[in-house]
C-alpha cells in the first residue's frame, strides 16, 4: 500500500493561535511556537514534518484558513 | 397589454398600484393599514407578476416592508412599499440606511391623523418626519406631494426617475383624501421592466451578483468603525443634497402674478385652498397661491421672491403648523406670516379658509 | 523526498478557498463563524454559483461577513435579514440568497421577520450560529442561552422566573410548513465541520431548485463571550449545549 507522505503550510502571520488545529491532528505533530507574530499570538508549527500524511484535518479545522496542505505519494 | 383602458376612474391609492405596474417597477412590498390598504389589494387584483412579472407580497410588518426595498433597490431593482403615518413611523428603522447606502426606492406614505394610532382620516401631520429625515443620522429624502388622483399616478413615474437618478430613497406623501377621493385618471404607457443586462449596465454598484468575475464585489452597508470615513460618506451624501436642492425643486403656481396675499399649501390644503381663492377673487381679494410639489428640496428661493412683494403669507395646512417653519425661515419673514390649519383627521373647508383670510383684514 | 517537492501546486490537498480573501478576520481566535464562512466560500465555489449569489449579513459578530467572503452582500438592520432575502429571492429568483445570522439576531429580534420568511416557503437558506450568547456587544444574555449559564447580563446564570428558557427556534421552524429541511449541525470537530459543509450544501441545492425554505442550525462556541480557551469552548459545548441542542436533521423533505 502507497505511503502519503505531506506538509502543511502555516501562514504564521494571520494565525492566531488557537490552538484548534494541534488538538484536531489525529498524529499529533502540531504545536504552538514559543516566538510570537506581530499580533502577539503563538503561530502554529508543525513538530514531525517526516510523520505528516496530509490528512487535511488540520486545514480543515483552522478557522481562518491558515493552513495550506500538501499531499503526494512517497 | 395596450388594449387595457388607459383612462379610468380610479381612487389616488389604485392609481399608485397602477402607475407602479406601468411604469415598469420589478417590485411592491406593502403591509395593509388604513387609508391607503387599496394600493396592496389593487395590486393582488391586477396579478402584474402575470403580465409585467412584478412582484407583489403581503410582508409581515412595515419593518419587513422597508427592509424589503432596502434590499431590493440594494440589489439594483426598482421598488416600492406603501403605508400610512403610524406604520411609515415603523418604516425609520432602515430609511437611514436606505440614504447612506445610496439607494434608490419609493415609499408612499399615505397620512392620516396622529400623534400615535390617532385617526383614520386624512392629515398632513407627518410633513416633518417625510422632510426632515425621520429617522437617524444627517440624511434627506426627496418628498414628493400630490394634490390630485393624476398627479399621484403621475408622481411614481417621476419618484422612479430622481430615485434612480440620484440614489435615493423618495417619499411620496400622500394623504387619506388624495389616497381615497375617486378622480378621472389617465394612466401611462406600459414601459416594459429593466432586463438584468440593463440593470448591470445602469447599476454597477449594485449587490447582485451579475459579472462578479469581472469586478470587486459589491456590499451594501452603512457601517463604519472609522469616524473619519463615517463623516467622509456623510459629507459626500450632503454634497449630492446640495446638487437636488439646486436642481429639483418644483413648485406650482395659482394666481401669484398680481396676488397680495399668498397661500402657501401642498397637497390636500392646497386643492382646498385654490377653492378659497377662487372665493376670494370673487370677492376682490387678490389672493394667489404657491404648491411646493416637492417638499424636500423646498422652494426657498421662490418663497423669498415672493415674500418680497407680498403683503402677507397664509400657510394652510392639515396639521399644527409644520411647513409653517419652513416658509417662515425661507421667507426670512419679509412679510407676516399667518397660519390656518386643521389636525387629527379634521379637513379644512375652503369657506373657512376664505373667512379667515377675509377677517384677517387690510394690509 | 524533500519539502520543496511536495509543496509544490498540485500537491495542494487544502487551502484557504479562493472566495474568502486575505483580510484578517476579526473573530476571536478559535471562533466558529471563521470556520462557517470557511464552508461557505468552499461550497460556493465548488457550485460555481457566485456570480449568481447575494449574501445577506446580520447585525452581530457576523455584521463584517462581507469582509471576508468576494461576493455581493447587504448589511441587514438588526434581525431583518430574512426579510431581505425574501425580497432579494422573489425579486432574482434564479438566484441563491442566503441569510447568515446569529442567536441575537435570528431568535431574538429577527423572530418575527425569521418565523414569517421560513412559513412562506421562501427559497432561500438561513444559517443560523448559534453560541448562546451575544458575542459582539460583549457577552450578553441570548435567547438561547442555557438555563444556569452565566453572562454579563445574567451574572448569577440564567433561571426561569428571571429570564425564561432558552429557545429551540429549529424545532419551531421544523413545524413550519414552509420549510423543507432543517438541521442542527456543529463545527467542533472535523467530522462535524465535513457534516455541516453537506448540510448547507444541501440547503443550498434547495433553494436554487425551489424546494422551500432551508435552515440549517450550527451550534458553536464564544470562547471570549464563554471565558475559556477555544479546546475548552469545544469540550463545553459537547458537555452542555449538545445535549440541549442536539445535532441531526430536524425535516429533511426530499421531493
Amino acid at each position: 500500500m502507497a505511503r502519503f507522505k505531506g506538509i502543511i503550510e502555516v501562514d504564521t502571520k494571520r494565525c492566531k493561535g488557537c490552538n484548534l488545529c494541534v488538538v484536531a491532528c489525529p498524529l499529533k505533530l502540531i504545536e504552538l511556537s514559543p516566538l510570537v507574530n506581530r499580533n502577539g499570538y503563538n503561530y502554529a508549527v508543525q513538530t514531525d514534518p517526516e510523520k505528516c500524511n496530509g490528512c487535511s484535518s488540520c486545514g480543515i479545522m483552522c478557522p481562518d484558513g491558515c493552513i495550506t496542505v500538501y499531499r503526494t505519494k512517497e | 397589454m395596450q388594449k387595457d383602458n388607459d383612462i379610468l376612474l380610479l381612487k389616488g391609492n389604485e392609481a399608485i398600484a397602477h402607475a407602479a405596474i406601468r411604469y415598469g417597477y420589478d417590485g411592491f412590498f406593502g403591509y395593509p393599514i388604513t387609508p391607503q390598504s387599496e394600493i396592496l389589494e389593487t395590486l393582488a387584483l391586477l396579478k402584474p407578476w402575470e403580465t409585467t412579472g412584478m412582484v407583489v407580497l403581503q410582508s409581515e410588518s412595515e419593518v419587513a416592508s422597508i427592509n424589503m426595498i432596502y434590499a431590493g433597490g440594494g440589489s439594483g431593482k426598482c421598488v416600492l412599499t406603501s403605508s400610512s403615518s403610524v406604520g411609515v413611523s415603523l418604516m425609520q428603522e432602515v430609511i437611514p440606511y436606505m440614504a447612506i447606502c445610496e439607494v434608490p426606492g419609493l415609499i408612499v406614505s399615505v397620512q392620516r391623523g396622529g400623534p400615535g394610532l390617532g385617526t383614520i382620516q386624512p392629515s398632513q401631520s407627518d410633513y416633518r418626519q417625510a422632510t426632515c429625515g425621520g429617522g437617524n443620522g444627517d440624511y434627506r429624502t426627496i418628498v414628493l406631494a400630490p394634490c390630485s388622483v393624476q398627479e399621484s399616478c403621475d408622481m411614481v413615474g417621476l419618484a422612479k426617475e430622481l430615485m434612480m437618478k440620484w440614489r435615493t430613497p423618495v417619499i411620496i406623501l400622500s394623504d387619506g383624501s388624495i389616497g381615497q377621493m375617486m378622480e378621472k385618471c389617465i394612466l401611462p404607457p406600459y414601459t416594459p421592466r429593466r432586463t438584468d443586462e440593463e440593470i448591470r449596465r445602469q447599476c454597477p454598484w449594485a449587490t447582485n451578483g451579475l459579472g462578479l468575475k469581472d469586478r470587486k464585489p459589491n456590499v451594501m452597508t452603512s457601517l463604519e468603525l472609522d469616524q473619519a470615513l463615517m463623516e467622509k460618506r456623510n459629507r459626500e451624501l450632503q454634497k449630492k443634497y446640495a446638487r437636488i436642492q439646486q436642481e429639483e425643486v418644483r413648485a406650482e403656481h395659482y394666481h401669484t402674478e398680481d396676488a397680495e396675499t399668498l397661500i402657501v399649501a401642498f397637497g390636500s390644503a392646497a386643492r382646498i385652498s385654490m377653492g378659497a381663492i377662487d372665493n376670494l377673487r370673487q370677492q376682490g381679494h387678490k389672493v394667489g397661491l404657491l404648491r411646493p410639489v416637492t417638499l424636500w428640496p423646498f422652494p426657498e428661493k421662490e418663497i423669498l421672491e415672493l415674500a418680497s412683494r407680498m403683503k402677507r403669507i397664509v400657510v394652510v395646512e392639515l396639521n399644527e403648523g409644520q411647513m409653517l417653519r419652513d416658509v417662515q425661515w425661507a421667507s426670512q419673514f419679509r412679510c407676516p406670516i399667518e397660519f390656518i390649519g386643521h389636525s387629527g383627521g379634521v379637513i379644512i373647508t375652503p369657506d373657512e379658509i376664505s373667512r379667515k383670510i377675509s377677517e384677517m383684514g387690510k394690509l | 523526498m524533500d519539502e520543496k517537492t511536495i509543496k509544490s501546486p498540485q500537491n495542494i490537498v487544502y487551502q484557504k478557498p479562493r472566495l474568502m480573501n486575505d483580510t484578517p478576520m476579526h473573530y476571536c481566535p478559535g471562533c466558529g463563524h471563521s470556520i462557517v464562512h470557511k464552508l461557505v466560500a468552499e461550497i460556493l465555489d465548488e457550485m460555481g454559483i457566485e456570480e449568481k449569489t447575494i449574501g445577506v449579513c446580520p447585525v452581530g459578530c457576523a455584521v463584517f461577513a462581507y469582509r471576508y467572503l468576494d461576493i455581493d452582500w447587504i448589511e441587514a438592520a438588526h434581525g431583518r435579514a430574512p426579510a431581505c432575502a425574501s425580497a432579494l429571492k422573489r425579486l432574482w429568483p434564479e438566484h441563491l440568497v442566503f441569510t447568515y445570522q446569529g442567536d441575537g439576531d435570528l431568535a431574538c429580534i429577527g423572530t418575527g421577520e425569521t418565523i414569517q420568511t421560513l412559513n412562506r416557503g421562501e427559497n432561500i437558506t438561513v444559517i443560523f450560529i448559534n453560541n448562546a450568547i451575544y458575542g459582539m456587544t460583549g457577552g450578553q444574555m441570548a435567547p438561547t442561552t442555557l438555563m444556569g449559564m452565566k453572562t454579563s447580563t445574567c451574572p448569577y446564570g440564567r433561571q426561569a422566573d428571571l429570564h425564561g428558557f432558552p429557545l429551540k427556534i429549529s424545532d419551531i421552524a421544523a413545524t413550519l410548513e414552509g420549510t423543507c429541511y432543517v438541521t442542527r449541525q456543529a463545527v467542533n470537530t472535523v467530522g462535524n465541520i465535513a457534516r455541516a459543509k453537506k448540510a448547507i450544501r444541501q440547503a443550498f441545492e434547495n433553494s436554487l431548485q425551489g424546494r422551500g425554505s432551508s435552515l440549517v442550525e450550527i451550534v458553536s462556541t464564544c470562547s471570549a463571550g464563554w471565558k475559556m480557551t477555544p479546546v475548552q469552548s469545544n469540550q463545553w459545548l459537547t458537555e452542555n449545549m449538545l445535549p440541549y441542542y442536539p445535532l441531526g436533521d430536524l425535516k429533511n423533505i426530499k421531493d
